[in-house]
This record gives C-alpha cells, sequence and structure tokens, in this order.
C-alpha cells in the first residue's frame, strides 16, 4: 500500500515535470516579430521568405503591437521565445538601456556610415523611417482635411475620428490643431501649461474620438466608414491602395515621422541567425525592394537611392513630405511616458 | 488498528497529493508572487546601497547632504549589471519622471571620471542641473526602504506627498476607483441580462426532451466551443455602422440612422453577454432537471394560477441554480478584458485593461500586482457576501 502510493506520488511529480518544462531541448526555429498586417506581408514577401529560402530554414513571424513591458517580461522569464522584433524608437532606447537587448555587429551590416545617422545605435538597427499621418477616403470625401485643425473641425467635416491609443502622438496632433507652430509642439509640451492645454484640447473631440491599437484597426475603420478620419501608419494606407484598389489619402503636414529598429532580445536562441537576417533585410537590394509593397522610408543610404522617383514620392522622406512634418521627440517620451500615460488614462476613463 | 489508519491516511493522502501539488504550484504559488510583487520595492536599496546609511537621516527638505552625493556617485560606480540599473531607472523614474535621462547620462559622467575623481569630489549638479532639484532626491530617498505601499495605495487613487501623509490623488492623475467601479457595474449589468435570457432558456430546455432539449443545449454549448476571440470579432461585423444588425433594422424601416451598438456600453453589455450566457443557462438547467416535473400539475391542481405556481414553487426551488449561475458569470465578466478593448469606447474599458497596460506596456509589475490583489480583494468579499446571503436562506428555510 504504502510503497503504491510513494509510486503514485513520484508518478505525479514525473508528469507534472514533464507537462512544465515540454521539449525543453528541442531547438526552436528563428522567430522574427514585426507590426503585422499588411506591413508584415510585405516584409514576409521580401524578408522572411527569402531568407527561408536562402538559409534553408524555416523562418517564423509573429506579430505585436509594442509595449517594453513584453519584451522585459520574456527576458526577465529567461529563454525568450522571440529571436529578431521590430521596436519603436523609444522601445529601443529604454531595452537598450536597461540591457535588455543583444549588441549590433555593425560589421556584418556593412559599418555604421552606410546607413541614416538616426537609425545606428548600438543595440538596434534602423528598418524603416515613418510617419503618423491623417488619412481619409477620398472616395467619401472629394474636399479632405488640409491640416490637424480640419481634424478637429467636426462642423466642417462630421463624423467619428480615430486615433492611436495613448499620450504619444495624440498629444502632439492636439498642439498642432491648437495653432502650436510644428518647431514649438515639444517646447510647449514640455511645460505643465502645454499638457493641460494639449488635454484641453483633446476634450473638444473626445465624443468624436475612436481608439486604435494594432496598425490594421485603422484601415479597417476608414474602409467600412465607421470614422471620417482616421491617423494612421502611412506606408499601410499606400499599401491597401495598391492591393485593393482604394482612394484613401494622406495628409502630410502635421505628420509625425520615427524611427523603427529591428534588435536581437539578449539571450536569444537564434540570436546569430537573428543578426544574420538583420543583415539581410539591411542589404540594398532586398530593402529597396519594399517601396513597391509599403511606402516607408529606407534606412540604408544605398537602398534609399535605389527606389524609383514614382515610389519616392509616398515615402515620409521624400522632402516634399517632410517638409512641414515633425519628428518624433524620442528623450521626451522616454522621460514622461509613464506619466503621461497614467494622465492619459484617467482622461480616457473620465 | 491506528496502524491501518495512518495507512489509510497516507494512502488519501497519496490521491489526493497531485491535486494539492497542482494547486500549490499553479494558483498559491503565483498568488503569493503577486502579494509580493505588490509590496516589495527592494530595487532601489539593492542598486544604491551605501545610499541607505547616507540618506537615513537626511529630513528630505533641506538640501541634500554631501555624503548622499558622494553615495550616489560610489554606487552608481558600483552598478555593474546592466538589468539593475535598468530596473533602477525604471523604478526612480515612475517616482519622478525624468530619471530615465538623468541616470544614465550622470552614469556615463561619474565613470568617464572614475579614476581622477573620488566621489566626494564630482559636481553632480555641473553634471546635470537637474541634480540641484530637491525633487529627484525626496524621489530616491522615497524609494530606498525595501517594502511599500505606494502601489497598494495608486491602485485605489490614493499616494503619499513629500512628508508622508496620505493624499487622495487628483482626477487628471488617477482614475482606478472609476475603472474598478466600472468594472462591477458593466459586470453587474451583464449578469442581469444573461439572467433575463438565461431563465427563461433554462427553463424551456428543461421543459423539452428529446432531440429538442439536445438541440437548445446544443445551441448553448457550441458557442462555449469556439474561441472567446473569435466571437467578439463576430459581434464588431454585426454592430458596426454598416454590419448585419444595422442594415437588417434599416431595411425593416425600423431605424433612419444606423444606432451606435459599437465603442459603447450597449455593445460591450451584448457581447459580454452571449459569451457568458452559457455559464448562466447550464447551472440553472441543472437544477432544473432535478425538480420533479409533476410539481407544476400539483400546483395547478390546488388551484394556484400558472403564473403564482411558478413564482411560489418553481422560482424557490431554481434558486440555487440562478445564484450560482449569476456568481459564475460575475466572476468572470469582472476579469474581462479583450471584449471590451474591442467592442467598448474608452469609457468602456475596465479594470483588467487598466493591469495589462502596466504589465505589459510599462513594465510596472507592481502597480499591475497590486490592481490585481485589489480586484482579488474586492472579489472575496463579495464572494463572502454571496456565501452569508446563500447560507442565511438555507438557515430561514
Amino acid at each position: 500500500m504504502k510503497k503504491r502510493s510513494v509510486m503514485l506520488l513520484s508518478g505525479a511529480i514525473m508528469a507534472l515535470a514533464a507537462a512544465i518544462a515540454p521539449g525543453a531541448a528541442s531547438a526552436r526555429d528563428l522567430t522574427v516579430v514585426s507590426w503585422g498586417g499588411n506591413y508584415q506581408d510585405a516584409q514576409r514577401e521580401i524578408y522572411f521568405k527569402p531568407f527561408a529560402a536562402q538559409t534553408g530554414k524555416p523562418v517564423l513571424d509573429e506579430a505585436w503591437d509594442g509595449g517594453i513591458g513584453i519584451l522585459q517580461a520574456k527576458i526577465k522569464a529567461g529563454n525568450p521565445n522571440w529571436d529578431a522584433v521590430q521596436v519603436e524608437a523609444e522601445e529601443l532606447a529604454l531595452g537598450c538601456n536597461d540591457g535588455l537587448f543583444e549588441e549590433i555587429d555593425w560589421d556584418k551590416l556593412g559599418g555604421r556610415d552606410s546607413f541614416l545617422d538616426s537609425a545606428v545605435s548600438d543595440c538596434g538597427v534602423g528598418a524603416i523611417v515613418w510617419s503618423t499621418a491623417i488619412a481619409y477616403d477620398g472616395d467619401k470625401l472629394k474636399e479632405g482635411p488640409q491640416s490637424w485643425a480640419d481634424f478637429w473641425d467636426t462642423k466642417k467635416f462630421p463624423g467619428k475620428r480615430a486615433l492611436r491609443k495613448g499620450p504619444k502622438y495624440t498629444l502632439e496632433f492636439a498642439l498642432l490643431a491648437d495653432g502650436v507652430p510644428v518647431k514649438e509642439v515639444y517646447d510647449v509640451l514640455a511645460t505643465p501649461e502645454g499638457v493641460d492645454r494639449a488635454f484641453r484640447k483633446l476634450d473638444e473631440l473626445k465624443p468624436n474620438l475612436v481608439w486604435w491599437e494594432a496598425g490594421a484597426q485603422p484601415l479597417q475603420l476608414l474602409a467600412s466608414g465607421e470614422v471620417a478620419f482616421t491617423s494612421v501608419y502611412n506606408g499601410r494606407i499606400t499599401g491597401i491602395n495598391r492591393s485593393e484598389g482604394k482612394n484613401f489619402k494622406i495628409v502630410w503636414p502635421g505628420s509625425i515621422y520615427a524611427v523603427d529598429s529591428w534588435v536581437i532580445l539578449k539571450g536569444a536562441e537564434n540570436k546569430d541567425a537573428a543578426m544574420d537576417f538583420i543583415a539581410f533585410a539591411s542589404k540594398p537590394e532586398n530593402q529597396s525592394k519594399l517601396p513597391q509593397y509599403i511606402a516607408y522610408g529606407l534606412p540604408v543610404k544605398a537602398a534609399a537611392a535605389a527606389v524609383t522617383p514614382e515610389l519616392q514620392a509616398d515615402l515620409p522622406t521624400a522632402p516634399a513630405n517632410l517638409e512641414h512634418a515633425l519628428a518624433l521627440d524620442v528623450d521626451f517620451w522616454i522621460d514622461n511616458a509613464e506619466a503621461l500615460t497614467q494622465r492619459f488614462n484617467a482622461w480616457l476613463a473620465r | 488498528m491506528s496502524e491501518v489508519s495512518f495507512r489509510q491516511r497516507v494512502g488519501a493522502l497519496a490521491l489526493v497529493a497531485p491535486l494539492a501539488l497542482f494547486i500549490a504550484l499553479f494558483f498559491v504559488w503565483p498568488l503569493v508572487t503577486v502579494l509580493k510583487e505588490s509590496v516589495s520595492d527592494a530595487t532601489v536599496s539593492h542598486a544604491l546601497p551605501t545610499m541607505v546609511d547616507a540618506a537615513a537621516d537626511w529630513n528630505r527638505q533641506s538640501p541634500p547632504t554631501a555624503a548622499m552625493k558622494a553615495a550616489l556617485v560610489t554606487d552608481l560606480r558600483g552598478i555593474e549589471d546592466q538589468q539593475l540599473f535598468g530596473d533602477l531607472v525604471r523604478r526612480l523614474n515612475s517616482a519622478q519622471a525624468g530619471f530615465r535621462t538623468l541616470l544614465p547620462k550622470t552614469r556615463t559622467a561619474v565613470d568617464k571620471s572614475r579614476e581622477t575623481t573620488a566621489p566626494e569630489a564630482v559636481d553632480l549638479e555641473e553634471i546635470d542641473k537637474r541634480w540641484s532639484n530637491p525633487a529627484y532626491w525626496q524621489a530616491i530617498a522615497g524609494t530606498l526602504s525595501p517594502f511599500t505601499d505606494q502601489h497598494l495605495l495608486a491602485a485605489v487613487d490614493l499616494s503619499r506627498d513629500g512628508t508622508g501623509a496620505i493624499v487622495a490623488l487628483g482626477a487628471d492623475e488617477s482614475a482606478n476607483l472609476t475603472i474598478l467601479l466600472r468594472t462591477f457595474w458593466v459586470s453587474a449589468l451583464v449578469t442581469l441580462v444573461c439572467l433575463a435570457i438565461g431563465l427563461p432558456y433554462a427553463m424551456l430546455a428543461a421543459a423539452m426532451t428529446g432531440w429538442r432539449r439536445q438541440l437548445l443545449l446544443g445551441a448553448v454549448l457550441l458557442p462555449l466551443w469556439t474561441s472567446l476571440l473569435v466571437r467578439t470579432a463576430s459581434w464588431y461585423i454585426l454592430l458596426q455602422d454598416n454590419g448585419l444588425v444595422n442594415d437588417a433594422l434599416q431595411s425593416l424601416g425600423l431605424t433612419d440612422a444606423p444606432l451606435r451598438l459599437i465603442f459603447n456600453r450597449v455593445g460591450v453589455v451584448i457581447a459580454m453577454a452571449h459569451i457568458l450566457l452559457p455559464f448562466m443557462v447550464l447551472p440553472i438547467y441543472s437544477v432544473l432537471i432535478t425538480i420533479p416535473k409533476t410539481l407544476m400539475p400539483a400546483a395547478a391542481s390546488l388551484g394556484a394560477h400558472p403564473l403564482l405556481a411558478f413564482l411560489r414553487v418553481l422560482l424557490p426551488l431554481s434558486l440555487r441554480g440562478v445564484a450560482s449561475g449569476a456568481l459564475l458569470v460575475f466572476m468572470a465578466a469582472i476579469g474581462y478584458y479583450i471584449t471590451p478593448a474591442l467592442i467598448g469606447g474608452a469609457q468602456d474599458q475596465m479594470i483588467s485593461s487598466v493591469i495589462a497596460f502596466y504589465a505589459t506596456g510599462s513594465a510596472n509589475w507592481g502597480m499591475a500586482a497590486a490592481l490585481g490583489i485589489v480586484l482579488l480583494a474586492a472579489t472575496l468579499l463579495l464572494y463572502m457576501v454571496y456565501g452569508w446571503l446563500s447560507s442565511d436562506k438555507t438557515a430561514r428555510a
């Protein structure tokens, strides 16, 4: 009896242990994480599939919507299940500070000089230059909005509007709508009065606002007619216009541009393969294909130079589009993201 | 005799041991960890060990002492582990915005002068003029204790001011209580809707026999086997302005313009009620089928109107199922996250979305844990009230 119960117990413990550590020894395929939607479809065509064909090993791709906490949780838990991840500028800076990312081997990438300055860091490699801008359906509105002031003008343009949920971009756009010149936005936002001013401006539009989180959502909202305007990642608009024959328009003045970067998670199982993948995606001949699918600027100088002029015109990096655009102030958001997000969430909840 | 009973006891224990182990591993241990996470605050004292002594007798009003400044330089030079430094920066920045850029800058500067300048001789204010602002020093001094009630207080919109007194946070700064109340309110609404649909449905199913009953039960069970996300996404498609529901209403001429059914409370309650309905129907049904079918005819033969017979006989007997169904639905509802996030507007987000923000967005696990604890405590309280009410009923009966 006793013997049997001991066997039962030890059997149960062994079964439990086996359930807890499933296949700890089996190797995981290289896992690349990007931002989903038609952007990731494009990356799959020109980066993931060709890289898998070249190395003869499968590449898994997953999508996320950002959040430094997700990366931190994966690394703190040990043995992260992602290898290469595309992150936003402040996630790159935060994670680099906190030791969440592997160091980049710039020799594999053709040296730092072959990239735009803003795309180079110790633990990240610029992947795209992208913009957040107003988009509207050109088939429904002949005379579209020209500025963020128009975005706020519900008399002239009735209907709901969508913005990305969170204080980043939202507060900048509110100040632009309130008449702050592009060059002074971050100076105003750095003062408590400026933050109050932005929230007061948001109050005006609050009943008409819908919030999105994933980059594919604004396209759906716009296509279904749920909203009249939305903020959007610029490349996806060009992407859906080409792939589904839509006539969505982008408003460049007052758009905010930033650089997204590839990073490798600290201690990732396939970190060498991930480095090779990033090098593959940074080769001019591979990267220069991206604008055919989706209109993002290219951080590799030789790749950007190889893009045809008609495709150039849609990129955030085109001089005409940059003229009244604003560069995201990464340092401002690194310091203030937590306090402002808390206030933003409290504002949303009221 | 005693030998046998001992062996029997061991045998019985061994039989439940896997279950006990499972509960300890997947229930007790995570709960204890979460509780610990919500009050533990050892990062700063761990990263800045000499600062703990240096700041011990600082009164937090006067300018920081020379010893504190030297201790900061010594400690910053002593941090080898980059992830520990990252934790330090994150913790201090959540107490006082600005440390994100201030600390790395200071660390680089004091590292550079490691060979040439003694800790006492470093002029911090020359590295960054923010060090002359006492708020930064107060933030460091305030985070040196290894335990904190800061997260738990913040979870219910309270905080400690510079002197340590507990004060309420302004409406601008925090809305956790509002969101917590809303969570309970939405859950109560969903429970009511589920009850209004679920009780008659369960009665119908219990009254039927054969394939009709199987069909009715299958209709409840089928959604249960479909992914939560799929069901939520389907409601998203059905409820939108140009969705099936609005198209149908307009083509029937019932409405002129589309009803706002999505991104508001109505949509959230509809979708959540649909998803949680099985948890109401099944417990009620399981109680109803145990009630003898002869009771209602018996009541009628004694002259009771069907409605009276329902109210005096069937309803009281089914109350046990109603109570457990309502409890199941309510408790499942207060933890909902994905449905309000997709179907709801900004004013319909529930407490889980706040927890998710702290856990995945800002990596502030202490705050996420504290909110989880508050939610758990509120739920346990409600459960106790339920237990007290139901035992009271049985006593009276």
